[in-house]
């Protein structure tokens, strides 16, 4: 499946992005040239230190931010013009999110947090078979407080997929989760991977991860410092940290 | 500065937005309370002040004519320190360029040192020998434009005579000059006037003799026994009755405004400081929670509660001062001009106004007690929390389903629409402690209002339903019942109405009120009695109608009997039966049927004077006419009486009005924009992951701003009911005997309460929204709640 997708075109092309924050008087180069394809279906995972670039890449592929300079294409989409109306509908037709502190509405059980997104969608899942995809079935009902942190997660990857985004995004997914935790909630996103072909994109400072993924974006100082292609995908069950 | 110091502005400025709303709501209350106190102190202190220096009498009575010579044994009484023998008359004034009907009470020039001293304003006194000159009271004074030197005539005793202003002047007898019988100074139409008593004496043949005695008692005195050892000396010389100086007409009229404004100020300030505090407490009650995680991080690094406690405090103080300091200023300055319009309204010599320490120290007082226990609650929450459970993220709020989903409602609910009913309903107290903030703002708006409406209800009912007459006319002397025809007879009069009035002291066991009764013919339409719903009523042949604040005052109600001791002619004493109570919102009289009077009083048809239906085309000839009727007192237009009372009612209460309103439409403001302002500080979180999911800033702004909707929408009922209720407090307190103040509310007052909150909620509305608009998409995800 990877090879095939190889063979089309990229989901995402990105040249030459660059990135300048001004803080006050400080310049802050967040990315500084970063050339970058990603193909449909493809999972990759995002590693670097903190500050290393890889969050404002993915707030970028996001259309939560526009690069400095640069060029990034989603498909048709050019993700550059800085258009809130047309960034807010890039995102609501084609892109999941998953947070590190899993960002669910406290006030809505787990169903109604995904309905929430479904009720926007297109073409969206039902939220219950949202729910069941991340082994949530028997939860439907409950509130956000009354699920440990691995289910509200697992409910933040439901909420996510339920439109059948072309792309999920996980931003330090398991960064708030124990181990075990962890390995559960990588298990439904290599899954949502797998059974959906959904492009998904990881960023982790947790070298382990890199195991799971097609391709391993090693980042520094704000630009691609090599990439790793992987010859075998390794389960997330076989992961410890 | 130390740093904590340093975060304490730093948190100032960035919260600037709700703590200048904070700062104003503590300012409104501020300032009302420094002009309502100040004002009312500096008048208290003038009339005070004012009645010592010219030495306001004690006791005054009006008779026929006693000779001079009886002063000696009034002087000699126990308890009589002073007594001032004076010759008073009314008489009919023929202003030059001036048609209509202008009376004036002309009274002697008061000796030197004697009481009711005059406070001359322009000119000077009237020379000794000089028979035609007078002194004029400056309100009427300046009403014709009258300086030293002008001239114009009066006619005296039936004589018309020319006189000079020899000076203006005021007098602390005269604070207010009404015509006898009218509610409301007209100082165009009446005005009081000082000349040589001798002249005077002679044109009334009252030389050697005097009709009129004011009366200084001793420190000490008991007023009611000198009133009863001088009401049986003048007896025999047709005494009317003394009375004391809670019943002068102008000291009661002027204590009576005293005495409201009096209520009013505390009343106003206390509801506005209220409405500040409940606000100022709420509001930093919330915020200091939102704070939770840097009091960990300050407890973490070794603050102790004390110091995270005198940190909050010093941010709530800080706001709470830059209130009191704005609305003490504010307020000082609002007062001067309040006081200032008092002054010119009663002509007051002088104004005493300064800014009280104590009334500033109290409105400070309240408002830093206020703001600060709001701190405290709040801060010893979030102090009793172990550091490090304060840091980590709080655990999810628990929500669970609201009635209206319980009850089915779910299924047309969407998600959004869910998470307002949840939110809500998850701390339904905190939700209703919103609800009651707007709630009061609203209510309050309609307090600045009522009092329009209900003067303008007050009026309709009085010169619309009641007094419906074009003209009143009242003889000088009681009158023989044919000059009826007589006034029917003159061109452009299409209807007369007569009465009676007979000055009366009605008794009811130990109470007793001195007024006059109307006899009235039955069947009349220019003047009609209501019913307690006000329908006219029908005069009964016996017994006597009284105001039913009358009955009140007396204790008696329809068919209990009272005494009635008539004040002139044979001074006739017997008990009457009431047979009802009328509805009157102004004065206090008894009607009787007119037959009935004359049989009591044990005479002919005789009248006092007459109501008139009139062709107006024919009005300035009728004037005319009545100048060349020696007879007639005094006319009184009923639209110029209208006119004066409008006068009075935007002279002292426009502005309080204005300024009660405009505090109130700040106040409403600050409670909505605060209460927007939380709400997105609460869920700015949530909202923006919406975003970062898909959501439009229509779609969060929904959410957002759908419990700001609900909420305002819960409070506006609510305010006007509870509005209507203040309305109804401030009226209890405004129920004497020159006037009662009903509760009426026009449809345009509520819909103006209504406005300024929905207005309030729109503002604050799009304000949080163009703050939601900015909202750091990036930042949410990577921090934990």
């Amino acid at each position: 499946m990877n090879e095939l997708a190889q063979a089309g075109r990229p989901i995402f092309e990105a040249r030459g992005l660059t990135k300048v924050y001004e803080m006050g008087e400080v310049r802050v180069e967040a990315l500084r040239g970063v050339d970058l394809d990603i193909h449909a279906g493809e999972f990759l995972v995002l590693l670097g230190p903190s500050g290393s670039g890889k969050s404002t890449l993915l707030n970028i592929l996001g259309g939560l931010d526009v690069p400095t300079s640069g060029t990034v294409r989603y498909g048709d989409h050019d993700l550059t013009v800085d258009d809130d109306a047309a960034m807010t509908r890039y995102r609501r037709a084609h892109v999941g999110f998953v947070f590190q502190f899993y960002n669910l509405i406290p006030s809505l059980t787990a169903r109604e947090n995904v309905a929430l997104v479904t009720e926007i969608a297109d073409d969206p899942m039902r939220p219950e078979d949202a729910l069941a995809l991340v082994g949530l079935a028997h939860r439907l009902d409950h509130f956000p407080s009354q699920m440990s942190g691995g289910e509200q997660q697992r409910v933040a990857i439901a909420r996510a997929v339920a439109k059948r985004p072309q792309v999920l995004l996980c931003d330090e997914p398991t960064g708030a989760l124990d181990v075990h935790t962890g390995v559960m909630v990588l298990e439904v996103i290599a899954r949502v991977n797998r059974e959906l072909g959904t492009t998904t994109v990881v960023i982790t400072h947790n070298a382990v991860i890199a195991g799971m993924a097609d391709r391993v974006v090693h980042f520094g100082d704000g630009q691609v410092a090599r990439i790793e292609r992987n010859a075998v995908r390794q389960p997330a069950s076989g992961l410890s940290w | 500065m130390r740093a904590l110091d340093r975060k304490l502005w730093r948190d100032l400025w960035h919260m600037r937005g709700q703590a200048v709303a904070i700062a104003l709501v503590v300012m409104c209350g501020v300032a009302t309370h420094v002009m309502f106190l100040s004002t009312l102190h500096a008048l208290r202190d003038t009339q005070q002040g004012y009645y010592r220096e010219y030495r306001f009498a004690d006791v005054f009575v009006s008779l026929k004519r006693a000779p001079e010579a009886l002063r000696e044994r009034i002087a000699a009484l126990p308890g009589v320190a002073r007594a001032d023998t004076r010759v008073v008359a009314p008489l009919r004034v023929d202003m030059p360029d001036f048609g209509e009907p202008v009376n004036a009470l002309m009274v002697s020039l008061p000796a030197p040192g004697g009481l009711n001293a005059l406070h001359l304003r322009e000119g000077r006194l009237p020379a000794p020998e000089r028979a035609d000159e007078v002194v004029v009271s400056t309100p009427f004074a300046e009403a014709h434009g009258l300086h030293p030197g002008g001239r114009f005539h009066v006619i005296l005793n039936g004589r018309r005579q020319a006189l000079t202003v020899a000076g203006t002047a005021l007098s602390p007898e005269f604070i207010q000059q009404m015509r006898p019988g009218s509610a409301f100074p007209d100082s165009k139409r009446y005005g009081v006037m000082w000349m040589e008593r001798r002249a005077l004496g002679q044109a009334y043949d009252l030389e050697g003799a005097f009709n009129d005695l004011a009366i200084g008692l001793a420190p000490g005195a008991s007023a009611a026994a000198v009133m009863a050892a001088v009401d049986g000396l003048l007896e025999r010389y047709g005494g009317l009755g003394a009375y004391a100086r809670h019943d002068q007409r102008s000291h009661r009229f002027l204590s009576e405004e005293l005495q409201q404004l009096g209520t009013l100020a505390r009343l106003f300030p206390a509801m506005f400081l209220a409405v500040a505090a409940y606000l100022l407490n709420v509001v930093i009650g919330r915020l200091v929670t939102m704070q939770r995680e840097q009091v960990a991080t300050l407890k973490a690094f070794g603050y102790g509660n004390g110091a995270i406690l005198a940190h909050y405090l010093k941010l709530v103080a800080a706001i709470a001062a830059a209130g009191i300091v704005a609305g003490v200023g504010l307020g000082h300055w609002l007062g001067g001009l309040l006081a200032g319009l008092y002054m010119d309204f009663y002509h007051f010599p002088w104004l005493r106004y300064t800014l009280e320490p104590l009334v500033v120290v109290q409105a400070a007082a309240v408002s830093l007690l206020a703001a600060c226990a709001g701190a405290w609650a709040a801060v010893a929450r979030v102090a009793r929390l172990q550091p490090a459970q304060a840091m980590r993220p709080e655990p999810p709020a628990r929500y669970r389903e609201t009635l209206p989903e319980r009850l089915g409602l779910k299924r047309w609910m969407s998600q959004p629409t869910r998470m307002i009913a949840r939110h809500i309903g998850r701390r339904p107290l905190k939700s209703a402690l919103a609800v009651v903030g707007i709630a009061l703002g609203c209510g309050i708006i309609l307090t600045g209002l009522f009092q329009r409406d209900t003067v303008g209800y007050m009026i309709n009912v009085q010169f619309g339903m009641s007094q419906r007459e074009d003209l009143s006319l009242s003889f000088t002397d009681p009158t023989a019942y044919r000059a009826r025809f007589e006034l029917a007879a003159l061109p452009g009069i299409q209807r007369v109405e007569v009465f009676r009035a007979v000055p009366v002291r009605l008794k009811s066991g130990h109470l007793e009120y001195r007024t006059s009764i109307r006899g009235l013919e039955s069947g009349g339409e220019l003047q009609r009695l209501l019913d307690a719903d006000l329908r006219p009523v029908a005069l009964p042949a016996e017994g006597l109608l009284l105001t039913d604040h009358l009955g009140k005052r007396l204790g008696v109600k329809a068919g209990d009997r009272i005494t009635v001791e008539v004040l002139e002619g044979a001074r006739p004493r017997r008990d009457v039966v009431v047979a009802g109570l009328v509805k009157e919102y102004l004065g206090v009289s008894a009607y009787m049927d007119l037959a009935a009077l004359n049989a009591f009083m044990r005479e002919g048809p005789t009248i006092s004077g007459a109501w008139l239906g009139v062709d107006r085309a024919q009005l300035a000839g009728l004037f005319e006419r009545f100048k060349g009727i020696p007879r007639v007192a005094g006319v009184a237009e009923r639209v110029q009486e209208i006119r004066a009372f409008n006068r009075v009612m935007d002279e002292t209460m426009l502005f309080f009005t204005y300024v009660a309103t405009v505090f109130a439409v700040v106040i409403a403001f600050g409670v909505i924009y605060n209460s927007a302002r939380i709400a997105l500080t609460e869920r700015g979180r949530e909202l923006a992951s919406l975003r970062v999911l898909g959501f439009t800033r229509g779609e969060i702004a929904y959410i957002l701003l759908g419990e700001l909707a609900v909420l305002t929408l819960a409070a506006i009922p609510l305010g006007l009911v509870a509005g209507r209720w203040m309305c109804h407090y401030i009226a209890s307190t405004m129920q004497n005997d020159l006037f009662r103040v009903p509760v009426v509310l026009a449809p345009q007052t509520y819909a103006f309460a209504v406005t300024v909150v929905l207005v309030s909620a729109l503002l604050s509305g799009l304000a949080v929204r163009s703050r939601l608009d900015k909202l750091d998409l990036v930042a949410v995800l990577k921090t934990p709640e």
